[in-house]
């Protein structure tokens, strides 16, 4: 999948990801404000397939699941980190979200056109020739992340038993 | 075998494992999950319903009323209603109205060491106390969890907090938690697993460990650890369990760490964190000079029968200074009967204090006695962020209950230390 990066230093903590005063707005109206405390133009510039791409602690601070959730509704194709705040981390992988972790992340630049392949746990920067690796997701979570996250894994899961049991 | 923690022993048991490396993400089976009527019933039975299942095994599932209770709204009665019929329907342990959670189920029985639990709840860590590794999870992956008996989990590292020497009187658990919010902050325990240790910790009461395993969440640890030693033998043994064999639960000498903190718990005062933050902490005789409208004993941290005893002794013989309202809740009906039994219940209703129901009452910011505008409290909670126990003006100090008494008697926060009888606070 190709997209575009916007890059974010460290410490983006949930109320830049899901701002507390839109919380009662439900969850467009979060996303619309999501990340405007670092990037005033994020929410209206950001399309389906891009990467958001930044420093350590992506995520710090409270447990809520929008602060994940805004970033899927945007389109999101995945947040890539030198490191994540633990409860950030499980709340993107349980909503979908994919979430990596890059310990080099080399020369990425905001606005860089890249095709992340999951698959493979590599971006790849098109114009200048360059491939980041990322940490690679243990096949449990790579395929709750491809289901669409938890419910929608568990909901895949259980039909199949069913079909198994009925059918046999 | 090659050393390893108490974190990623119990973990690797969970997991069918025989180890585990930190940063692995294995599935692990859980051994009891624990609901309330908050995060519970209200919010897993409609993720329940779309997946078309039932419980994956009723007997590892225990539910328990304290946020809403007594039911003084009419939303607090609804969802109580809600949360006894959910019960009734799915035929799980339900202890409804007999007090806070964490405090609830080690008391009846359910938590032994080893063991791997979750909870619907941010303090669940608490059952650390008893050598579980116990964390707290959201609605969804809890129903996920009631579904499947299963979850995923990222193997944490350890973090280390050794206190050496023993607390000097009038210091408690309370304290060496706020101590710790301000020296490691917020996130100092980077969601890894967070081991106390140290003859400090030895000599502690497991009510008294429960406080700091419970505020591992507040350090941003996934877990707070306490191998288990002949003090948890006897909790278990008075709550009607066999005591197994857990020599093997214990961190390795050599097992790799994270980082190693040693702190000396001789030198500790007794600690106050400002508004609001737990992070705010520093010894009370820096304390800006702060009159209080409200005195606050109560929640799972602070007000157990242990903390109440201590309270008492600081309030036995004193009056609550005028224009404060002390406030306790016991954190346990439990506690409140043996506390009851042994005379400290009536010490404090001799003081001037208001006894409140055995729930999470304005801990949780739910009821009709939350804070009112511009407040000022002193409590023995655990957090005092902005808005939690009432209106965005109130502003609430945190502190031990011993702190709390003796605030409340002089009227503006105090250094319990100043109240302590001759013969000691016979901790
Ligand atoms: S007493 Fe407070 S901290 Fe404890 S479970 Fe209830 S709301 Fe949470």
């Amino acid at each position: 999948m190709s997209g575009r990066v916007f890059l974010f230093g460290n410490d983006i903590d949930t109320d830049q990801l899901a701002p507390g005063q839109y919380m009662k707005g439900g969850i467009d109206m979060l996303a619309a404000h999501c990340l405007e405390a670092a990037r005033p133009d994020f929410a209206s510039t950001v399309k389906p397939g891009d990467v958001v791409v930044a420093g350590t602690n992506f995520g710090v601070g409270s447990s809520r699941e929008q602060a994940a959730e805004a970033l899927k509704h945007l389109g999101v194709a995945a947040v890539i980190a030198r490191s994540f705040a633990g409860i950030f981390y499980r709340n993107a992988i349980n909503l979908g979200l994919p979430v990596l972790i890059a310990n080099d992340l080399g020369q990425v630049e905001d606005g860089d056109t890249v095709d992340l392949d999951l698959d493979a746990g590599e971006l790849r920067l098109a114009t200048k020739d360059r491939t980041i690796k990322l940490e690679p997701l243990p096949d449990n979570l790579k395929r709750m992340l491809a289901d669409g996250g938890l419910v929608p894994h568990l909901k895949k899961r259980f039909a199949e038993e069913r079909k198994r049991e009925t059918g046999q | 075998m090659m050393a390893s923690t108490l974190a990623r022993k119990i973990i690797a048991r969970a997991a069918g494992r025989k180890s585990v490396t930190p940063g692995e993400v294995v599935t692990a089976k859980v051994d009891l999950a624990m609901i309330h009527d908050s995060g519970g019933p209200r919010r897993v039975e409609p993720i329940l319903n779309d997946l078309g299942v039932g419980l994956w095994d009723r007997e590892k599932v225990v539910l328990i009323s304290d946020h809403f209770v007594p039911g003084d709204t009419d939303e607090g009665a609804r969802i109580l209603e809600l949360t006894r019929q959910w019960a009734k329907n799915r035929k799980v342990a339900f202890h409804d109205g007999e007090g806070i959670c964490h405090v609830v189920l080690p008391e009846r029985g359910h938590l032994k060491p080893g063991m791997f639990v979750v909870g619907g709840d941010s303090h669940s860590p608490t059952g650390g106390a008893f050598g579980a590794y116990m964390f707290g999870i959201g609605a969804t992956e809890m129903a996920g969890v009631l579904a499947t008996g299963e979850i995923w989990i990222k193997v944490p590292g350890t973090i280390l907090i050794e206190w050496q020497n023993r607390l000097a009187d009038g210091v408690t658990a309370k304290d060496i938690m706020l101590a710790l919010c301000g020296k490691l902050g917020m996130d100092g325990g980077r969601y890894q697993a967070v081991e106390y240790t140290g003859k400090a910790i030895a000599a502690l009461s497991m009510q008294e460990r429960m406080t700091l395993s419970n505020m591992a969440a507040e350090l941003g640890a996934q877990a707070g650890l306490i191998a288990p030693d002949a003090t948890t033998a006897a909790f278990l043994r008075d709550t009607g369990q066999n005591a197994a064999d857990w020599s093997d639960l214990h961190t390795d000498s050599g097992a790799e760490l994270l980082a190693h903190h040693v702190f000396d718990a001789a030198t500790l005062s007794p600690q106050v964190a400002a508004p609001h933050s737990p992070a705010n902490s520093g010894p009370v005789e820096d304390a800006p000079e702060t009159p209080v409208d409200v005195a606050y004993i109560g929640a799972c941290t602070g007000a157990k029968y242990e903390d109440l005893r201590r309270a008492a002794a600081i309030l036995r013989g004193r009056k609550v200074a005028s224009g404060v309202d002390l406030q306790v809740a016991p954190s346990s009906r439990q506690d409140q009967d043996r506390a009851e039994a042994e005379g400290i219940m009536k010490v404090f209703e001799d003081a001037g204090a208001k006894i409140l129901p055995n729930a999470c009452g304005i801990c949780a910011g739910y009821g009709t006695n939350r804070l009112g505008e511009d407040v000022t409290c002193i409590s023995s909670t655990a957090r005092n962020f902005k808005g939690r126990m009432g209106a965005a003006s109130s502003k609430v100090w945190l502190g031990s209950p011993l702190t709390v008494a003796a605030s409340a008697v002089a009227g503006k926060i105090a250094d319990p230390r100043d109240f302590l009888s001759d013969a000691g606070e016979a901790s």
